[in-house]
């Protein structure tokens, strides 16, 4: 239950960079906390307490070490989520170059300012 | 379980300071921090994979969100207070608030920290050694029980790539 | 860009092969030990850009070229859909054609390993392209 909610506190503090602040890069550290925090909580609800790491190290024993595996779906479907949060990282990050070169500035009042 | 919490509660401090702080140098660094202290978060939640995709994962990052900052002049935020603003704070604050007792109402239902349900994975605990014959169990669910998935993720990187060089193009072109 | 200094060149010509051998095993052992195509496929990626960030990328673009870039990438993607697509003559859809071999030895688990392979060529290609579009690119000013 407490990791769960310190979880959700790291959570809402990434909503709140994306929510209140004027800065681009402050935007894209928000997004990256959001990330880490979804990615804990499903690693956190797979979790067994006492478990083993989910790989097999002797072929006699492997139904004895496979009573002791933590979840290992979470963990699978994880690897590739943290790949595609760096992915997306890159984007908005050439997304950001771009808008600086356009505008000359990185606060979003001021690019709101320049439209049109 | 003391380690953990003093983790989670370490990556929180780390992320207050990496949204708080004027200096975008350091809000930068503080986020690496964060990845760092992550990556020992799934080591000690027994999952080695994760924290070694994390470690690379986080350096290159770190390294990307540096050749931002770097492009600027000045790499601090202004920083004035408005009333506006600290009327946005404010109601941001009570937001949570509620955000966070209803959470914990959601987290009560929630399995217990410990006890996982493995109501689908059971069978592939059980069973993916003999089927597969991959000693890596997390290796033998992404690409063999769901390989789809991977082949979906693959694409996700290839149109994100993709549209990254693309507006990373030299000459705009007039659509 | 020329570089950095000559102890950083040193130590990175020294690190080099280590840092190469060592991410190439990690892809390798995939199906016995942590790691896999994604962990070993971002470390691969690391290799390069350390190479461009001690040596300028000019050495590392004789190295890797644009071309070469964009045809791994090709590759990579390619060959994991080849994979999936060879499943046909056994039924369906990533189907598991090759021989299963014994446990814990390196050919084993079927297309696992193959998989691995591709998708850490895929890794590697698709981040090494984003890095060297970053560092290419220069803020113009239009004023």
């Amino acid at each position: 239950m407490v990791p769960y909610i310190l979880c959700m506190i790291l959570f809402l503090i990434g909503v709140y960079g994306i929510i209140a602040k004027k800065n681009l890069i402050k935007i894209v550290i928000g997004m990256v906390i959001i990330e880490y925090a979804v990615n804990l909580i499903l690693i956190l609800v797979g979790y067994r307490s006492g478990g083993a790491a989910p790989i097999i190290t002797s072929i006699e024993g492997a139904s004895r070490e496979a009573s002791t595996f933590v979840d290992p779906l979470p963990q699978a479907l994880i690897v590739t989520s943290i790949v595609i949060g760096l992915s997306v990282t890159v984007l908005a990050i050439v997304l950001c170059l771009r808008l600086y070169e356009k505008y000359g500035t990185l606060d979003i009042l001021h690019i709101r300012r320049l439209r049109g | 379980m003391i380690l953990l919490y003093g983790l989670l509660i370490f990556m929180i401090i780390g992320a207050v300071i990496a949204i708080e702080t004027k200096d975008l140098l350091s809000s930068v660094i503080s986020v690496g921090a964060m990845g760092l202290a992550l990556s020992i978060v799934f080591l000690l939640l027994s999952a080695p994979d994760l924290a070694i995709v994390q470690v690379v994962v986080e350096v290159l990052a770190l390294i990307m969100m540096l050749r931002l900052v770097v492009t600027r002049e000045d790499v601090t935020v202004a920083h004035r207070y408005r009333y506006g603003e600290v009327f946005a704070t404010t109601i941001g604050l009570i937001f949570f608030g509620v955000f966070i007792v209803f959470a914990s109402i959601v987290f009560k239902e929630m399995p217990e920290f410990g006890n996982p349900l493995l109501r689908v994975s059971r069978q592939y605990i059980t069973e993916g050694f003999d089927i597969s014959h991959a000693a890596n169990i997390v290796t033998a669910i992404l690409l063999e029980f769901r390989a789809y998935d991977t082949l979906g993720e693959a694409t996700v990187i290839f149109a994100a790539i993709v549209g990254a060089l693309v507006i990373l193009r030299g000459k705009g072109r007039n659509i | 860009m020329k570089g950095m200094t000559l102890i950083v060149k040193t130590i990175t010509r020294l690190l080099l092969g280590f840092i190469f051998v060592f991410s190439v095993s990690i892809i390798l052992f995939g199906h016995i030990t942590p790691g896999g195509g994604f962990a070993g496929g971002v470390m691969l990626a690391c290799v390069f850009i350390l190479l461009v960030l001690a040596f300028g990328k000019k050495t590392a673009l004789d190295i890797v070229s644009e071309k070469a870039i964009s045809i791994w990438d090709s590759v990579g993607s390619l060959s994991f859909l080849e994979i999936a697509l060879l499943g046909f003559f056994g039924g369906f859809f990533f189907k598991d054609f090759f021989s299963k071999g014994s446990p814990l030895k390196l050919f084993s688990g079927g297309t696992i390993l193959w998989s691995n392979i591709s998708i850490g060529i895929k890794v590697f290609a698709s981040l090494f392209a984003a890095f060297m579009a970053l560092a290419i690119f220069r803020v113009r000013r239009e004023r």
